[in-house]
């Protein structure tokens, strides 16, 4: 803890010229006259200047300011109350990050999560009471603030507040894992604290913060300022005494830590220390005092700003946050060709996925085609219900009902997608029968209609060749469910022009989805990197591994799943295809597995059988169909051996130019593949476990972009 | 048809006014008459919202946050039920006045129960004439002389019309005014009415205006004797004597008398009657002298039976043409006992409700005044007045029958 005013403001000078670049926020004090005579309050206002879409953050210069503000106010005595708030419909987001990623030295970080609580220490310690006013957005070190004050008042419109560090691989460290949960008790705080932001940092409304007790006092946008100084007021004037929840500070803390460490468990499989730090921090919460809980706070903070996995998820924050939403290579938007109506060939359960996401997101007519009318029929019959079931949820409103289904049709006729500015084809997946296709299209359609596929592995150039326009062919692949998952690869074949691509582009923006430009390559980005990894495992298998070894031997990069998870959710037959493909395009380094093949053709749903308990087994019905080896590997030799291939693989994805830079591929496994944030995607994990540099003999990041220079 | 029905004033509210420029420059003027409604329907939990049958929001100048209908903006953003209608209105000065008429006259006729009434100007934001084109014929016919378009020169002009008033009175006024704005912040009487407002200023962070900015406690006539006067050389008007460019935003809350009695709503003020006159553009300031007589001569009343004036002090020589009109004295404790527009400002569109406001609280305090009178003069050459009836009273209509009303419980 730091005890005197001038080692606080000796340590803020050395933070700040840690980050001259920083933007800074002003704390302005200003007094008020509190309504009813209640006395003169300070109000400070955190602003850096600029609009709401830049929010307020605290670096070293921004908390020295607020420093400096508490030091012009806390001596007075002609004051009863301090009470601040942010910007309009800003509290502030929290620590400046991109600072933080600069840090090199374990004594630096020390003092960066220091100041944070030196400085709004003094909060939590005034001789008057002090409010903190959620006006706003408020995450991280910007919840932290207030959670230091003596109460809090939240706009209940307020649209973002969270405690989003265990997300990026931090925790909250400047008081939030001790006073959120000796203020609203540890279940609700590790629903903030953890749940929240391991859930892809999901985040509160100013009405859900109050219901969990974050806040003690709720009102409106409208008046917010004015009703919360009023309150404070009343609470000056003893005319409000704010109750708070005994807490349970027994046995059902620690449960409460417990259960969340299962779900953490269940999220990173212990690959991500921070959450860990955070249940450890929240556990100690019931019985520290402040200054021991703050110290453990201010090291856990050090430890994790100087861990791998923090500048990774830095990393893979900055790629979602900036990289998807300007694609690498993407043409100016400006080419783009306005998208009126859209066609989708084909009627099945895909088909209509993606009629159904064309039709919410863009607003235009679509329309459906099927050779047969029965199935045409089915396929929107199938959209008609999923828009009921919109309604249903209250999702949409009735008149946006009508409206989308006055905007879906299907035919038999493909003459009926004459206007039609865009078309997608989901049919099955075979190169002749997509080439009739678009030869078909290109009969009705004008000149300038792109023609996109869905396809997951068939070469865009060859699809089309023969077409009197090839140059309005691109690849659009989704990723099931395509409602859900953010990806879209975007491929150019050969002859593929620069509008048709812009057009590809925007409409990826209007359905919300973040694409990335890929080159006509074997199965593109994702599932050429998920099947090489699935060839690896399933080799160790069909050398006499046992299943469950081979299968949890990636359990320390805590991805989503474990490979044969995976599998049996592509299903063996898709997986088999593009394994095949694969090894015909790419060569033998794709293996294709006679055990997975076994599997196939026994026509089973995949390696493993679920218990009651929903856990996976191998049943003997499916061991019997495997032919295993007399070479069994251990977990760590087949991480080792999928780690290399993965290295391998995304090298040569990148001399081949598959993509731009290694963190497309990044950004592809992240939003395709839900890879998490502390491996950074992948490319960062590879180069810090030293699979790159012993593959290709070099990292794919240079140190420093994600890790620790 | 439905009969003509009693029409009460049940309360108003307003923010403090600001001097244009300082107070609420990066204070939009929508959020100030937005804090008055809520401020209104947070007062009277009695009153359903969805009750609310109109809001009738005034300003002179209907562009940028004083535009897009701000009447129904405004109630929209309140979180007034959707339900619920608005518009806008003008007739500068008076715009407020004029809603709460054309809305009581609403009332009256059994289109609305329950209406909100107000105004507001954000004159910092919108200067006078702003955005305005006068037709040329005003200049190439001499519709009106030049001088009507601006204000300050038609009180100028008023002083010709009446030498009796000589700058020394408008100046005496103006001391009068600023004193007894003072006496009425000491005894608590002004603030009741304010609704806090937050105060958005990006150099030196939120603030909170709790008190009116424009008034100058102290004022002398020796300092009022200095200022220059910048509508004519060696002129008569100051903007000593004069209310200023002022931000603000006034809310009343206004309901047939029956259904006041339903709901439990306390009645303030029973409207008798109004009246608009016009008069020559270029001495617009002696507008409230037609229109108190019309009015009066309408309701069947004379300048005696008003026990309380609630003048505009657009001008303190305006005020004081009134005055001598009706033979009554500068200083006279029935006239604007609490102080007026020349030390509390007068954003234009706004002010009319900032006279009921003061008149309510008259007739609280005095319930052996019967009636009193809200009348303001109007830009362009117009007056507008309105006459009210102490519920007080003992002979009011309004007092009889709610005291009827209590005998039978």
């Amino acid at each position: 803890m730091i005890s005197t005013g001038s080692e606080l403001a000796a340590l803020l000078d050395r933070a700040s010229a840690m980050m001259p670049d920083e933007t800074i926020t002003r704390a302005i004090p200003h007094d008020v006259a509190l309504p009813g005579g209640a006395g003169t309050a300070v109000l400070i206002t955190l602003d850096n200047g600029l609009d709401h879409t830049k929010p307020n953050t605290f670096g070293p210069g921004s908390l020295t300011e607020l420093n400096r503000a508490l030091d012009a106010t806390l001596d007075r005595d002609d004051i009863v109350a301090v009470a601040v708030t942010g910007k309009p419909f800003i509290m502030a987001a929290g620590a400046d990050l991109k600072g933080v990623s600069q840090i090199t030295d374990a004594s630096d970080a020390e003092a960066i999560a220091r100041i944070g609580h030196g400085v709004f220490n003094r909060l939590r310690t005034a001789k008057v009471p002090t409010f903190g006013l959620i006006n706003g957005l408020a995450l991280g070190g910007g919840l932290e603030i207030s959670l230091n004050c003596t109460y809090r008042t939240v706009n209940s419109s307020a649209p973002a507040i969270a405690l989003p560090e265990c997300f990026l691989g931090l925790v909250p460290g400047w008081g939030g894992c001790y006073l959120l949960p000796n203020l609203i008790g540890p279940q609700n705080a590790l629903k903030v604290i953890i749940e929240n932001s391991l859930n892809q940092n999901k985040m509160l409304k100013g009405f859900q913060a109050y219901e969990l007790g974050i806040a003690d006092a709720m009102f409106d946008g409208a008046d917010f300022l004015e009703r919360s100084l009023d309150w404070v007021s009343k609470v000056v004037r003893g005319e409000i005494t704010v109750e708070r929840p005994e807490l349970d500070r027994g046995q059902a803390w620690a449960d409460a830590v417990a259960g969340a460490k299962a779900f953490v468990d269940l999220k990173v499989s212990g690959a991500a220390p921070a959450p860990y730090k955070a249940l450890e921090l929240v556990l100690a919460a019931r019985d520290s005092d402040a200054e021991t809980a703050f110290a453990a706070e201010d090291s856990a903070l050090a430890e994790l700003i100087m861990s791998e996995e923090l500048r990774s998820g830095l990393y893979a924050f900055d790629l979602v946050q900036k990289r998807a939403k300007k694609p690498a290579g993407a043409p100016d938007k400006s080419l783009a060709r306005k998208v009126t109506k859209v066609g989708v060939v084909g009627a099945g359960l895909m088909a209509s996925q993606l009629a159904l996401l064309f039709l919410r997101r863009l607003e235009v007519p679509v329309i459906m085609s099927d050779l047969d009318a029965d199935r045409a029929q089915k396929g929107l019959d199938g959209v008609h219900g999923e828009i009921d079931k919109l309604l249903g949820k209250g999702r949409i409103n009735p008149d946006t009902a009508n409206r989308f289904k006055a905007l879906i049709s299907a035919t038999t006729d493909q003459s009926d997608f004459a206007d039609c500015d865009f078309v997608i084809e989901a049919v099955f997946e075979e190169m002749k029968v997509k080439k009739q296709v678009f030869a078909g299209l290109e009969k009705v359609v004008s000149d300038e209609c792109v023609l996109a596929t869905n396809t997951s592995s068939l070469s865009i150039t060859e699809m089309a060749s023969e077409l009197e326009h090839p140059e309005r062919v691109v690849g659009f692949h989704f990723f099931n469910p395509v409602a859900i998952l953010p990806l879209l690869e975007i491929i150019a074949g050969e002859k593929t022009d620069d509008a048709t691509l812009a057009t590809a582009f925007a409409t990826s923006k209007g359905l919300k989805k973040n694409s990335v430009l890929v080159s006509d390559a074997p199965a593109f980005v994702v599932n050429r990197v998920l099947t090489r990894l699935m060839g690896e495992i399933t080799a160790a298998v069909d050398e006499g591994t046992p299943v469950e070894v081979a299968d949890q031997a990636l359990r320390p990069l805590g991805l989503p799943m474990s490979p044969f998870v995976l599998l049996q959710l592509v299903g063996p037959a898709v997986a088999l295809h593009v394994a095949e493909t694969l090894r015909d395009t790419c060569g033998d380094r794709f293996g294709v597995s006679p055990n997975l093949q076994a599997i196939v053709e026994a026509k089973k749903p995949g390696i493993y059988d679920w218990t009651a308990e929903g856990k996976p087994y191998v049943s003997d019905e499916t061991k019997a169909l495997l032919t295993l080896g007399d070479n069994p590997s251990t977990a760590e030799q087949v991480r080792e051996r999928a780690l290399n291939a993965l290295a391998e693989e995304i090298g040569l994805m990148l001399s081949e130019g598959v993509v731009a830079a290694p963190m497309d591929i990044d950004l592809c496994l992240i939003l395709g593949a839900g890879w998490p944030f502390h491996t950074g995607g992948i490319t960062p994990y590879l180069d810090r476990s030293g699979a790159s540099e012993a593959t290709n003999g070099q990292r794919f990041l240079p140190k420093g972009v994600a890790s620790v220079a | 048809m439905a009969d003509s029905r009693d029409v009460v004033f049940i309360d108003g509210v307003r923010t403090p006014f600001g001097k244009a420029g300082s107070l609420y420059a990066e204070t939009r003027a929508d959020d100030l008459v937005i804090n008055c409604i809520r401020e209104l329907v947070r007062r009277h939990p009695e009153l359903p919202p969805e009750r609310i049958d109109e809001v009738a929001i005034a300003a002179t100048t209907q562009i940028g946050d004083q535009g897009l209908t701000v009447g129904r903006t405004a109630a929209l953003l309140a979180g007034l039920p959707r339900s619920v209608p608005g518009f806008s209105i003008d007739r500068m000065c008076a715009g407020a006045m004029t809603a709460v008429t054309t809305t009581a006259s609403g009332i009256a006729f059994g289109a609305y129960d329950v209406v909100i009434a107000g105004g507001v100007e954000h004159m910092g934001r919108h200067p006078m004439g702003e955005g305005v084109d006068p037709n040329p014929r005003i200049i190439a016919e001499k519709i009106v002389d030049p001088s009507a378009m601006v204000m300050g020169s038609t009180a100028e002009n008023l002083h010709d019309r009446f030498p009796r008033i000589t700058k020394e009175r408008s100046d005496a006024f103006a001391v009068l005014s600023q004193q007894r704005v003072e006496q009425a912040y000491a005894n608590g009487i002004l603030t009741e009415a304010l609704v806090p407002v937050a105060t958005r200023s990006q150099e030196h962070g939120w603030g909170l205006a709790t008190a009116d900015e424009p008034p100058r406690p102290g004022t002398t006539m020796e300092a009022l004797a200095g200022l220059k006067t910048p509508f004519r050389s060696h002129g008569r008007v100051t903007p000593g004597n004069t209310a200023g460019l002022n931000d603000g935003a006034t809310a009343s809350l206004l309901a047939a008398a029956d259904v006041a009695a339903e709901l439990g709503l306390p009645s303030a003020m029973r409207m008798v009657g109004f009246a608009f006159a016009g008069v020559d553009p270029e001495v617009m300031g002696v507008g409230p002298v037609p229109a108190t007589e019309k009015a009066l001569q309408r309701a069947g009343l004379t300048i005696d039976d008003i026990g309380a004036f609630e003048i505009n002090e657009a001008f303190a020589v305006q005020v004081l043409a009134f005055l001598d009109h009706f033979g009554i004295e500068a200083e006279d404790s029935r006239v604007n006992p609490y102080g007026g527009a020349i030390a509390l400002g007068h954003p234009l569109a706004s002010s009319g409700v900032r006279l009921m406001i003061h008149l309510a609280r008259t007739f609280r305090d005095n319930p052996d005044i019967r009636y009193g009178i809200t009348t303001m003069c109007v830009g362009l050459g117009m007056g507008g007045t309105v006459i009210w009836e102490n519920p007080r009273h003992q002979s009011s209509a309004t007092s009889r029958q709610q005291g009827s009303k209590e005998n039978q419980q």
